[in-house]
């Protein structure tokens, strides 16, 4: 249907507007993708810039209250559904998937570009009903705020999420059916890439939770236009059940975001320290589980919410459950490093960034999973640092360490390598300032989503907004140096860090259709050459 | 910007115990030695695991001659330790947080029950005695005090630092909490969900006082009669009598001694006649219907606000119940 030259690398295979906005090829719509999620973060930062300057001073003097409650609400939105979920999945794994597996695309690649113009209009509807009709009630909808009295276009934003929903339920059934399906002879499961296994996990709650967030939109628009009582009490409706349903897929969500990073992080550690990874096995098999069981603690926003105690009991338990999996993949990470050959360039750095601030965000979830301690620190600034730490600090450290990593695959050149360390460095401290005190004036009682607060907490806003800052550099930077790289860096060659996995045995930037002929696996994941001593 | 950096400074001379939020009851007390230790605890795993690591980035460094001889690429016994030793130190972290979170609950002899209800976007607070307050709380030092929270629209949270609690104020149901407050003085509370515009505004001060001071207080502020006479006043003002309390008709189940006490259901079950179940049936009385009677009470949805059903409530309190009470959520209290 598009002329695309099949012996010319991806990127010059066509050059007509219909050959990028028509392609079918994975490499292509994943590209599609990182520019649509980078306007997206870029537009929802700008959103927590204009918080953070608000919260330099006690009083409400830069925006209004209700331009600040609709700042945050932008700001949740576009990053959670518009920015985190989509992000490694749909940019990285879309490109790599195939390459990885040694396949030529996706299973279904028409369905793939579907998926990204389904997202679009889903993210363009949600932005416009953002903006032109300004919703105010954070990310959570929690009715019957959301339902009976905020005067704002809910009904609309729903509609956008429940579109780019489908988009999320498209990409990851592609993604299973690829991963069943499509890997080269002799790669079984267990010498499949850590990163694919975190993309299969990661696509199994993608098909399974994102159809319990649509009917969940769909009961509150009828709620709101039909006036039917299903949240409401006045009608004998129970605003618990939205908080039920709404954290049955929105905690597994976390998962959808902090999965894929952890497989980044898996093939960095392992190509920079030259050794296969410690518990490939027990690594595998914790992405499935972390998968499984965050299917079964969303009780635990709901502490003091008004669900019985015994509830709350078993929910909690379940809780330290879930970290279990995720406290494996730190230690086996770090028992990597032990005998390795270690070089620290730019992707390394940013994963060791994302342990450090995954290790904080997991045992600060261990304060908040322990129910006495969570009646004090729940809806805080405590939560708000975080789920920041684990969103930002894991999901995004692990996606810019990701997109640094595999650079020279995806545009074929270098990037300014003293540029990048010195960035990942500025992103790890600017995170840190912006983020620890929140700990410290979440403990101190500051509540979250205020305007006004008390004057006590200023020097903790002061640190926070100063950090970000800092943090905000640390992303305006990659955007000029890769942008020039992408055009005038230095010619990267096939496999410029030496890392295995078939991604790197063809050019950069590979060929229309990946590889010249199927490759054939014989060997375990992570084959680096070892030092015998 | 020399505000701030003033700001700053300050808070780099404070020392630290000053700067935490103040302690007025043991539960708080608790609350900040259970944190301690958390905070402890994760300052050594983090450390532990930023030294293995730095430690390994120097040693292993390439082109460094570390001994790298039969390099490992798992080991049962290591992944399982670091598979049970954490579930053995989480094992311990979930039952002291269980035991604390269960202490909020129960219904300690001798509690004062104080009535709560959030409202776009103030805290309106009515005690037994009649005594009404709005963005501020009166209680006595050193007796238990449990509040019963609701909301007349969307959902707030009564946030009391000082006392390391917080409850969600939920239209359509009660929920409840006990505290002892054990220091005099006066102490923030906040609103902790986001309820709209002014969510941020939606403050108040809780103020301890000595016992006699505050039974003062309370004949002070104390025109219109206790909560009760309120309620009987509603009472008669929606007919309630004429079926309830009414000896000659048998339409309705009485309501002396009811409080408190486990009432039978037509379905065969029985349910605890506590707050919760006494809204439920001022307003959705086909919901649950006690055995022997028709469903014949219309809804007061709608009817009768918050308000005026807690003050029905607390009348059908003062009429008594079979003691001691058990606890509105049935859950082990711990003893303050």
């Amino acid at each position: 249907m598009i002329a695309e030259n099949p012996t010319k690398d991806y990127l010059h295979a066509g050059h007509s507007v219909s050959s990028w906005l028509g392609t079918t090829d994975h490499k292509r719509i994943a590209l599609l993708y990182l520019f649509s999620i980078t306007g997206f973060f870029f537009l929802a930062a700008a959103a927590a810039l204009a918080i953070r300057i608000e919260l330099l001073t006690p009083e409400g003097d830069f925006v209004s209250a209700e331009t600040y409650n609709r700042l945050f609400t932008i700001h949740g939105v576009i990053m959670i559904w518009f920015f985190l979920i989509p992000s490694i999945p749909t940019v990285l794994g879309n490109f790599l998937l195939p390459l990885m597996l040694g396949a030529k695309d996706l299973a279904f690649p028409r369905l793939n570009l579907a998926s990204w113009y389904i997202f679009l209009i889903g993210g363009l509807f949600t932005l416009a009903a953002l903006i032109a009709g300004g919703v105010d009630t954070g990310w959570t909808f929690y009715p019957p705020y959301s339902t009976h009295f905020a005067e704002s276009a809910v009904v609309l934003t729903a509609t956008g999420i429940f579109i780019a929903g489908f988009s999320s339920i498209i990409t990851g059934l592609n993604f299973i059916v690829t991963i069943h399906t499509l890997r080269a002879p002799g790669l079984t499961w267990f010498r499949l890439p850590l990163f694919v296994w975190t993309l299969y996990a990661t696509s199994l709650i993608l098909a399974l939770a994102t159809p319990v967030l649509a009917i969940l939109l769909l009961l509150v628009a009828v709620e709101r236009i039909g006036g039917m009582g299903i949240f409401n009490p006045l009608q004998g409706g129970d605003p618990l059940l939205f908080q039920h349903l709404f954290w049955f897929y929105s905690h597994p969500a976390v998962y959808i975001m902090i999965l894929p990073s952890m497989g980044v992080v898996s093939e960095t550690i392992t190509c920079f320290a030259r050794k296969r990874l410690f518990g490939y096995k027990s690594t595998a098999f914790a992405s499935l589980a972390i998968a499984g069981y965050g299917f079964l603690v969303w009780g635990h926003h709901m502490f003091t919410a008004g669900q019985s105690a015994y509830s709350s009991l078993i929910f909690s338990a379940l809780s330290f459950l879930v970290a279990i999996p995720s406290a494996i993949k730190v230690f086996n990470w770090t028992a990597t490093l032990y005998k390795g050959s270690i070089s620290l360039d730019t992707p390394m750095l940013y994963a060791l960034g994302f342990i450090g601030l995954f290790t904080i965000g997991g045992l600060t979830g261990l304060f908040l999973a322990a129910l006495g301690l969570d009646v004090h620190i729940h809806d805080t600034y405590f939560v708000v640092a975080h789920f920041h730490y684990i969103m930002v600090g894991g999901a995004v450290m692990g996606y810019m360490g990701g997109i640094h990593f595999w650079w020279p695959k995806i545009s074929g050149r270098r990037y300014n390598e003293s540029m990048g360390r010195f960035t990942a460095i500025i992103t790890f401290v600017g995170f840190n300032l912006t983020f620890f005190p929140q700990f410290l004036a979440g403990y101190l009682g500051m509540p979250r989503r205020y305007w006004q607060y008390d004057p006590s907490f200023q020097a903790y806003q002061f640190m926070s907004t100063l950090g970000a800052t800092v943090l905000g550099l640390g992303y305006l930077f990659p955007l000029v140096y890769l942008g020039w790289s992408f055009f005038r860096g230095p010619r990267a060659g096939a496999n410029p860090w030496e890392a295995a996995g078939l991604e790197w045995q063809t050019p950069s930037p590979p060929p229309k259709h990946n590889f010249s002929g199927t490759p054939v696996v014989n060997e375990e994941a992570y084959a680096y050459p070892e030092y015998p001593g | 910007m020399t505000e701030g950096m003033g700001k700053i400074m300050d808070f780099v001379a404070t020392p630290l115990g000053a700067i935490l939020p103040p302690v007025i009851s043991r539960h708080a007390a608790s609350v900040d030695l259970f944190f301690g230790f958390m905070v402890a605890l994760s300052a050594v795993l983090v450390l532990g695991i930023a030294g293995c690591i730095l430690y390994f980035l120097i040693k292993f460094r390439r082109g460094s001659d570390a001994d790298r001889s039969r390099p490992k690429h798992s080991s049962v016994v290591l992944e399982a330790a670091w598979i049970l030793i954490p579930l053995l130190i989480m094992t311990v972290i979930f039952l002291w947080g269980a035991r604390l979170y269960l202490g909020m609950f129960g219904k300690p002899a001798g509690v004062e029950t104080i009535y709560v209800t959030g409202k776009q976007w103030m805290w309106k607070i009515r005690h037994t005695q009649g005594a009404g307050e709005i963005n501020a709380l009166h209680v006595p030092l050193g007796k238990p005090v449990r509040l019963v929270l609701s909301s007349d629209d969307v959902i707030h949270s009564f946030f009391l630092p000082a006392l390391r609690l917080k409850r969600d104020a939920v239209p359509g149901r009660f929920t409840s909490f006990w505290f002892k407050a054990d220091r005099e003085g006066e102490f923030p509370f906040f609103c902790a969900q986001f309820c709209g515009v002014d969510h941020s505004g939606m403050t108040g001060k809780l103020t301890v006082m000595l016992p006699e001071d505050y039974a003062a207080w309370l004949r002070g502020e104390n025109p219109g009669g206790s909560l009760a006479q309120a309620g009987e006043k509603a009472f008669g003002k929606y007919g309630c009598g004429a079926c309830h309390g009414n000896p000659e008709a048998v339409r309705a189940p009485p309501l002396e001694g009811l409080f408190g006490s486990q009432v039978p259901l037509q379905d065969g079950g029985s349910v605890l006649a506590d707050e919760s179940y006494l809204r439920e049936s001022i307003y959705f009385p086909a919901k649950k219907i006690v055995a022997g009677y028709a469903p014949v009470m219309p809804t007061f949805a709608g009817v009768i606000s918050e308000e005026e059903a807690m003050s029905l409530i607390a009348y059908i309190r003062s009429m008594g119940g079979p003691s001691p009470s058990p606890s509105e959520n049935a859950a082990p209290g711990e003893s303050p």
